[in-house]
């Protein structure tokens, strides 16, 4: 790729980074989409969506991202694969590097989501892909007629735990409260399920076995009662939340002790010229409707930046 | 997508192609119905192309090949194992960089 500087770069191609790239794309800014490891963002990981408005029936997840990509390159969006390795935000114009390539920039718009958070035992780095899982779309078919635990206790943890009844002979929800976070009618439909059995108020302790190289169990503690116990299960999906990729951007952008990037006044981060949106940013309402929306708002910002450093451009469509 | 440098591992062909073979073996264990599986293929085409000669690469399908699969105990897709001498020396498991995938590669050439 040339040396050219771009108006506008996107770091990311979930629903915010692509809403950004459709926005921007329709204002002649041409903007230049950097997919990213996990292209397509988490809805790529998910089965039917039934609260993006519009699709009255449900669409699948990956459906929706393939067509908000269509969307966004039926503008003149680019999009690329690869990712950013790292990224300088203190000359301009930006300068980053994605494979062998570097790419210059007038603004960027981060959109580079959020990824699965896990525990951190050393066993559950040891058994990941045997045993140990993030992804019950991708994984939940080895598990087929087999005994598995899910750990955690707000939606995604629920939806894993009843998208994984299909295969699984028990799912034994394993939640460190006596409540969980996730939403009413999430919860009615997991309780109501008969495959789907809850330990309340407990942690895990181990995943067994290592040695093994594959799990054949999990070591839990009652956190009331103090009380240790080995359940016998084939499959471990960890759905304990999320945390933002935004180690490019440590030391160069304000975040918060969570690492989310802090916006102000819409998408602005605090390095002129850079804006965020989605679940980078979003650490309390993380919805694909609201991620789009706020790649919307990165985009008009960006399209208003690049207004006031240069003279509009003579074709520029509205917006 | 597939490129003509990435061969197709099966349960039949598993044992002469990658644990006989005199060269590095590097298998993608994938499935069709795996999104991240389909955006880690062209990193793996990819790779086939740059070792030509030096590593083998391919792609075993783990809903045509349970035998293999489970031998190895692949219950997470995509899962790329790295073979040398029979033996698997590197691993990665889901999504990675190409530098990541080249890094582990450059150690066992």
């Amino acid at each position: 790729m040339a040396a050219l500087t771009r108006e506008v770069t996107i770091i990311g191609s979930g629903p915010a980074g692509l809403t950004a790239a459709l926005y921007s794309a329709r204002a002649n800014l041409k903007p230049l989409v950097i997919e990213g490891l996990e292209a397509g963002g988490q809805l790529m990981l998910t089965t039917a969506v039934e609260n993006f408005p519009g699709f009255r029936d449900g669409i699948m997840g990956p459906d929706l991202m393939a067509a908000m990509r269509e969307q966004a390159e039926r503008f003149g969006a680019e999009i690329i694969r690869g990712h950013v390795s790292s990224i300088d935000l203190s000359t301009r114009p930006f300068v980053m590097t994605v494979g062998d390539d570097r790419i210059e920039t007038q603004t960027l718009i981060i959109a580079t989501g959020a990824s699965a958070k896990l525990l951190g035992l050393p066993s559950e780095r040891a058994l990941m892909g045997h045993g140990v899982s993030t992804c019950a779309t991708c994984d939940g078919f080895f598990f087929r007629g087999r005994p598995i635990a899910v750990v955690g206790g707000g939606d995604s943890a629920l939806e894993e735990a009843i998208f994984l009844t299909r295969f699984a002979t028990q799912v034994t929800l394993v939640h460190r409260r006596d409540a969980f976070r996730a939403s009413k009618i999430m919860q009615d439909k997991a309780l109501a399920n008969p495959k789907i059995v809850v330990e309340w108020d407990t942690e895990v302790v181990e995943m067994l076995d290592a040695s093994a190289g594959a799990v054949n169990g999990i070591v839990l503690r009652n956190l009331k009662t103090g009380a240790q116990k080995t359940l016998a299960v084939d499959g471990i999906f960890v759905a304990i939340g999320h945390t933002p990729n935004t180690g490019l951007f440590t030391g160069q952008l304000d975040a918060d002790a969570g690492g989310y990037l802090i916006t102000h006044d819409g998408s602005r981060t605090s390095v002129e010229g850079v804006f965020a949106c989605g679940d980078v940013q979003d650490h309390v309402y993380r919805q694909a409707i609201t991620a789009a929306g706020s790649g919307c708002m990165a985009a008009l910002d960006a399209e208003r930046y690049l207004e006031s450093i240069q003279p509009p451009p003579t074709t520029s469509a509205p917006s | 997508m597939a490129s003509d440098k990435v061969t197709t591992f099966t349960d039949g062909n598993f044992d002469t192609d990658v644990l006989q073979a005199s060269t590095p073996v590097l298998v993608d264990f994938w499935a069709e119905w795996c999104g991240p599986c389909r955006a880690l293929g062209p990193t793996i085409d990819a790779l086939a192309g740059e070792y030509a000669g030096r590593v083998s690469v391919g792609k075993l399908n783990v809903d045509e090949n349970p035998g293999i699969t489970v031998k190895y105990m692949v219950r997470g897709i995509p899962t790329v194992m790295l073979f040398k001498g029979g033996q698997v020396v590197e691993q990665i498991v889901g999504v990675a960089d190409k530098a990541e995938f080249k890094k582990a590669l450059d150690k066992h050439l």
